[in-house]
This record gives C-alpha cells, sequence and structure tokens, in this order.
C-alpha cells in the first residue's frame, strides 16, 4: 500500500528552513516508507486472522490431497523426502483420480448442490415475508421480533436436529397430530428422506436468510413505495419493481449465507437423511474416518471448494454494487 | 377586506421576485374565489384527522380552485403536511370529507387518485435512471412506448435535465434531483400537483431561482398546485392564496397582500413578517375609524377601520416596521398626539439596502421600524442613543382582538 502522504508536496527551497525533524517524524517516515501505516496496522489483524486459520489450513488440506494413503501416523506420504543425498517431492494426484473414476462423487457434489440449491429457494420464500414483516413492524415490536429469529440459536444445532427426528419419526409428534386430526390414516415416511433433509437445513439456515434481508428492507425508504402508489402502481407492482430490486443485496447475501454451508452440510443429511441421502459433506466423513483415505477427503475438500469460490464471487461483486449506492 | 386599496406597494418581504406581471396577465384578474359561480376544484369539509390523542388537523374547510397556486403555510406540527397526505391519500380522514373535482375522495387509494406529489425528500428510485424515473407512472398506466419516451423526453426537455436522462439519481446535485422529482410528479399530466416542502433541500440562491421555474411550470401547464412550507417568504412569492395553519386549524386565508397588511389574529400577524403589538383598550369604535389608547405605545392609536369592538374593551392593534418612520424632529403632520411617540434607539441592523432599528419606547416597549437607506451616506443620520420621534400613518395599523 502507498503511504498515503506522498503526495505532499516537497517545501520548496523559497520558503525558510523548516525546523529540524523531531524524534517522533523520523519514526512515522520509517514506518510510512515501510508501508506501515495506522490504517495498514488496522487492517493487519483480520489479515493475520486469514492466513492462520485459513490460508495456512488450507496449504496443508492441499498439500495432504497431493500425497497417497500410507499406514501410519499420519496416514498419508510425505511431501519432501530426504532420499539417498537428494530431495523427493512426492506429488501424487490419485486422489483427485478418484474424484473421476468413481461417479458416486460427481453424483454426490450435484445431490449437494441439488438439496442446498432448493433449501435455499425455501428459506428465501418463507424468509422474505418475515423480514419484510418484522421490517414494516412497529419499531418497538422489531427488537422483540428479531429476537425470536434468533432464539434458537441458544439451544445447540445438533439438539434441535434431534429434536426434528422426534418430530418427524413414524411415531412422531407431526404424524401423531395429523392422524388424531384425520388428515392421514397411515404414519407418513418423512424421516430418513431427501424431505426430512430440506425441512432440516431449511429451518437452521433460515436465520441467515433472514437477518440478511431485514438488514436490508429495514433501511429501505418508506416515501419510495408511496411515491409509486402516488404515480399509479398497485401494491403487488410497487414490490415487483422496488421492494424487489432495492432488496436483491439482501436477496444475494442471504441465499450465499444458506447456500455455501448447506452445500458442505454433514449433520443434517447424517442425522434426517436416509441412506441413499448422497451428500459431500457425508462423502468426505466417510473418507476421512471410516475408509481413512486422508488425500482423497482433502481432494474431495478442494473440489468443494473450487465449486463455492463463484458464488462467493457473485456475493462479492454484488456487495462491491451495493456499496457503489451506499456512497452515494 | 380584500377591496380594499393597497396603501402601499408590495411588501418588502415579498423581495425581487414578485410574480411577473408577464405572467400573469394584469388584465385579467385572477380570482375565482370571489367569483361565487366559480367551483372550486378541492372542497375540504370539515376535516379533522386525530393519530391517537394528537389532533394533527382540526376541523379545516378550505376551497381550492383550478389554476391555484395554493400555499398551506405554518410552523412544525401545524398540520400542513397531514392535510396534504391525506389530499394524496396516504391517510384517510378521521371526520369530514374531501372532494377533487366534485368526486368524494373517500376510500380512493393513492394509486387511484387524479393527484400526483412531490415529496419532501424527493423519493426518486435510487436503482433507476432519471429516465425511468420519469417513465414510472406511465408504465402503471399502459402507455405505448413510444408515447411513454416522447412524453419523457418533453418532460426533461421542460426541466432542462435531458443530458442527464442516463444518469441515476445518486450522480445528481440537490437541484437536478429536484427536478427529477418535479418532472416525474407531472408527466402523467396531473390535475392537481402537491408539493411537500418543494424548495426545502435547496441553497438560498437555487430556491430563488427555483421559485420563478416553479410558477412558470405552473403557469404553463395550468395544473394546480397546492405547496405545503414553513417558509414564508416561498409562500408570498409565488402563491395566488396562502393558508396559514396553527395547530391543526387555519389561522386566515387569503392572497398574499391579504395576510400580510390585514392579519385577522395576532398569530397570522406575528408568524408572516415582523410586527409590533401595542396592547390598549378601545376608546372609540366607528365604521370609518376606530381609536385605541394605549399605555405601551405611549400615544393614541387612530386606526381607518372598524373594530366591531364596545368601548372600553382590550385589543391589540399590530403594526409593520416598515410603516413605522423615525425622524429626529416631531412630524409636522402629527395629528392631535395620535399616532406619534418617543423613543431611543438601542439596536441598528445596517442590511445594505435597509436598516433595522430597535427603540425603547418610555414604556420599556421595544418597537421595531425599518428605513430604506435611500442616499449613500457612511454615517448614518440617526445613531444609538439618539432620541426619536415615531410616526405611522392612520392606515397602518390593524386592530386585533387576541
Amino acid at each position: 500500500m502507498p503511504p498515503p502522504t506522498a503526495a505532499a508536496p516537497q517545501p520548496s527551497p523559497a520558503l525558510p528552513p523548516v525546523a529540524p525533524r523531531t524524534v517522533k517524524d523520523r519514526v512515522l517516515r520509517v514506518t510510512r516508507r515501510l508501508g506501515l501505516t495506522g490504517r495498514g496496522g488496522v487492517i493487519l489483524g483480520p489479515y493475520a486472522w486469514l492466513v492462520l486459520f485459513f490460508f495456512i489450513p488450507f496449504l496443508i488440506v492441499l498439500k495432504i490431497s497431493v500425497a497417497e494413503p500410507a499406514v501410519g501416523i499420519p496416514p498419508f506420504t510425505k511431501l519432501i523426502e530426504w532420499v539417498d543425498g537428494g530431495l523427493d517431492v512426492h506429488i501424487r494426484f490419485s486422489g483427485f483420480q478418484a474424484l473421476f473414476d468413481d461417479d458416486l462423487y460427481l453424483l454426490a457434489y450435484l445431490n449437494s448442490l441439488k438439496i442446498a440449491f432448493v433449501s435455499t429457494l425455501c428459506c428465501l420464500f418463507i424468509g422474505y415475508p418475515m423480514a419484510y414483516a418484522i421490517a414494516t413492524a412497529p419499531e418497538k415490536r422489531r427488537g422483540p421480533l428479531l429476537m425470536l429469529i434468533i432464539l434458537p440459536f441458544w439451544t445447540s444445532f445438533l439438539i434441535r436436529v434431534y429434536a426434528w427426528m422426534s418430530i418427524l419419526k413414524d411415531e412422531g409428534l407431526l404424524n401423531n397430530l395429523l392422524l388424531s386430526l384425520g388428515i392421514i390414516h397411515e404414519p407418513l415416511k418423512i424421516l430418513y428422506t431427501d424431505l426430512a433433509v430440506y425441512i432440516g437445513i431449511t429451518y437452521s439456515y433460515l436465520p441467515f436468510m433472514i437477518l440478511p434481508l431485514y438488514a436490508t428492507l429495514e433501511k429501505m425508504d418508506h416515501t419510495l413505495l408511496e411515491a409509486a402508489a402516488d404515480l399509479g402502481a398497485r401494491p403487488w407492482k410497487s414490490f415487483l419493481t422496488i421492494t424487489l430490486p432495492l432488496s436483491l443485496p439482501g436477496i444475494v447475501a442471504g441465499s450465499l449465507l444458506v447456500f455455501i454451508p448447506a452445500v458442505g452440510e454433514f449433520v443434517i443429511p447424517s442425522l434426517l437423511g436416509g441412506s441413499d441421502t448422497l451428500m459431500i459433506g457425508r462423502e468426505l466423513w466417510n473418507l476421512f474416518f471410516n475408509s481413512r483415505d486422508w488425500p482423497s477427503a482433502s481432494a474431495v475438500a478442494i473440489a468443494l471448494l473450487a465449486f463455492l469460490v463463484g458464488p462467493i464471487m457473485i456475493f462479492q461483486h454484488f456487495q462491491g454494487r451495493d456499496q457503489d449506492k451506499g456512497a452515494a | 377586506m380584500s377591496d380594499a386599496p393597497d396603501p402601499r406597494p408590495r411588501p418588502a418581504a415579498t423581495g425581487p421576485i414578485g410574480k411577473s406581471p408577464a405572467v400573469k396577465s394584469p388584465a385579467v384578474k385572477f380570482e375565482p374565489w370571489h367569483d361565487p359561480a366559480a367551483k372550486p376544484y378541492i372542497r375540504i369539509e370539515k376535516v379533522t384527522k386525530r393519530f391517537g390523542d394528537f389532533t394533527a388537523v382540526d376541523n379545516v374547510s378550505l376551497s381550492i380552485y383550478r389554476g391555484e397556486f395554493f400555499s398551506l403555510l405554518g410552523g412544525s406540527g401545524s398540520g400542513k403536511t397531514t392535510l396534504l397526505r391525506m389530499l394524496a391519500g396516504f391517510e384517510q380522514p378521521t371526520e369530514g370529507r374531501i372532494f377533487i373535482d366534485g368526486v368524494d375522495m373517500a376510500g380512493i387509494p393513492p394509486y387511484d387518485r387524479p393527484v400526483n406529489m412531490m415529496f419532501q425528500s424527493y423519493a426518486l428510485f435510487p436503482h433507476m435512471t432519471v429516465e425511468n424515473n420519469v417513465a414510472f407512472g406511465l408504465r402503471q398506466d399502459g402507455v405505448p412506448k413510444d408515447e411513454i419516451r416522447t412524453r419523457v423526453a418533453e418532460m426533461l426537455e421542460l426541466v432542462k435535465l435531458t443530458p442527464f436522462a442516463k444518469r441515476k439519481p445518486h450522480q445528481l446535485s440537490g437541484g437536478q434531483r429536484q427536478r427529477v422529482a418535479l418532472a416525474r410528479s407531472l408527466v402523467k399530466k396531473p390535475k392537481l400537483l402537491l408539493l411537500d416542502e418543494p424548495l426545502g433541500a435547496l441553497d438560498k440562491r437555487l430556491r430563488e431561482q427555483t421559485q420563478f421555474e416553479l410558477v412558470n411550470i405552473q403557469e404553463k401547464l395550468g395544473v394546480t398546485f397546492v405547496v405545503v412550507t414553513h417558509d414564508q417568504e416561498e409562500a408570498m412569492t409565488m402563491s395566488t392564496r396562502i393558508a396559514v395553519m396553527d395547530h391543526g386549524a387555519i389561522a386566515q386565508v387569503g392572497t398574499p397582500t391579504e395576510i400580510y397588511e390585514y392579519p385577522n389574529s395576532r398569530f397570522t400577524a406575528e408568524f408572516i413578517g415582523s410586527v409590533n403589538m401595542f396592547e390598549g383598550n378601545i376608546v372609540e369604535s366607528e365604521p370609518d375609524h376606530s381609536l385605541i389608547r394605549s399605555a405601551e405605545a405611549g400615544c393614541d392609536l387612530y386606526v381607518t377601520h372598524a373594530a366591531h369592538l364596545a368601548a372600553g374593551s382590550h385589543c391589540w392593534v399590530a403594526i409593520r416596521p416598515e410603516k413605522v418612520s423615525i425622524t429626529k424632529e416631531k412630524p409636522a403632520e402629527a395629528d392631535g398626539g395620535r399616532n406619534v411617540t418617543r423613543g431611543v434607539v438601542r439596536e441598528i441592523a445596517y442590511l445594505g439596502d435597509i436598516s433595522i432599528y430597535q427603540i425603547d419606547l418610555a414604556s420599556g416597549k421595544r418597537v421595531r421600524a425599518t428605513a430604506p437607506n435611500v442616499t449613500r451616506r457612511t454615517e448614518l443620520p440617526i445613531t444609538w442613543d439618539d432620541e426619536v420621534w415615531l410616526s405611522w400613518r392612520p392606515f397602518a395599523g390593524v386592530v386585533l382582538t387576541d
């Protein structure tokens, strides 16, 4: 980063001599030369965090993905080895090869994307009206309503998924209710199906959809809707032409916050899904802990990351656009 | 009252931008409110609006005629904006009825009213270009695309924004946004345009210029304007008539001259411009004149209009500062000590075109008098601590009861 003061003009010779520089000035000059400004210092924290807890672990996973499985601890071959007075670098693509050899992984990826996509749509269609209702509620009622959205986080995620098991099972709450109301005569098979996975993901990730949607809807200027009505737009038309486009950043943010973790979701398909519910998170777990094939598991993880970089870039793009507007 | 001759040229508060005679032909006087045959375009009948315990608009009745430039003038909380929002349909009256062009507006939503509004915040759609903002209203009505294009182009031409058609609102200056808002609200050719503080967000110079443009556009398109403003100068400059509002009620309705020269209450007199109020008691109340004895003024006040009050009644006499003349010598026309009093100059504010003098009377009452600086003098003829005579003509005062 160039020092921000680089544009400051040098004192011209016509001016009277400048007072001798103090120690503080000199220190500042040195730190500026090094690019160490106050602003840089503030940004350093998050950078250090990302390097330490994202980039370095990523490199480790990348390294494992190009190794071969081995019996021992750790259960993979070394990347660089000292053999006969020379360095041997072992790079094997057998982990990645497995991704293509067995169409199980491709199907698991596609199925994960499908489940994540459908769940995201469900979250959007359930979450948008909720976010809208909270954003347009009287101001003193918004706090408690938001509280209700966040309240489930007080309970462990795992316990909430277990709770869904007892709701959805054959003799569970839902089936008992429907049976006693006479709507159905035989219990519905929901638990251990894809439907249960959709319900579980939609339920668990709904707050991540509602919160960003609420944030964009809440700061929307209500007079814009009045202006639209004044110009002859019926309420539904005002929603489509004004509210919806202006809440697009919230829709994008919420959708990505749901979609990205849902693709790699492991706990929900394991507990609620059937044995045939194919999701990449589950396959990854199996490779890691059941087959102890760390290189293949790492390769799956790297490929998953590559799959998700696309949506993240879209997110970044929209966020950038939003900030442009905000600067106005 | 309005037929009374104008004793002086237009009040100083109007400033240099009066309604130019070129715009409104003086030959044909536009005063439909005096014509008993004229049908009001807007009829507001005993309208009251309450929000919980708070009465925002209190039993207001008004008639506004086609082609008027009508101002609702009042301080914040006077109910002027609520009244405007009821005309637009954003609020429903708690009591009373509103007719626009003879149709009862009860229950008619904003999108079905023959009315457009220009919002104080402009409320431009931030995600649309200037062009699309202006076209929005026409699209709602299913106007054919070609016609939309020509009408939007015409409108942008009118407000001189053609080069900015493709810009987004955040790429425009405040004045340009104001004109987009105006174009957007006019493009549907409404019979009635409501403007909420249309010039409020502009700086002084731009405001004066835009006042002119607004009046010109209004004349050109023949639209009826109802404007909400807290700026009395703005209201005086642009309006055919003004309704002064206070605490949800209408204090006075009249032309700018009527409101300024013949206020009907202490509130109106004090709200519009500045005024000297002398407290006193009626001595004589005749059809052609009134005489008020005021200890505060230090003289008897002779006023050439009927007070319609019994002798001895308590009242006030309002005299505008520009109608008070200051002299060092006792004025020759001093008529039996009436309308003449003495005081000491305490403050002088030199504004270039005029000077404002603050004079303390013997009673302790501070009087404000303004005088134009007709001659070019570095030394003011009257200076601090001078003993001066204050006098005014018999037509200057207005008798007010409360």
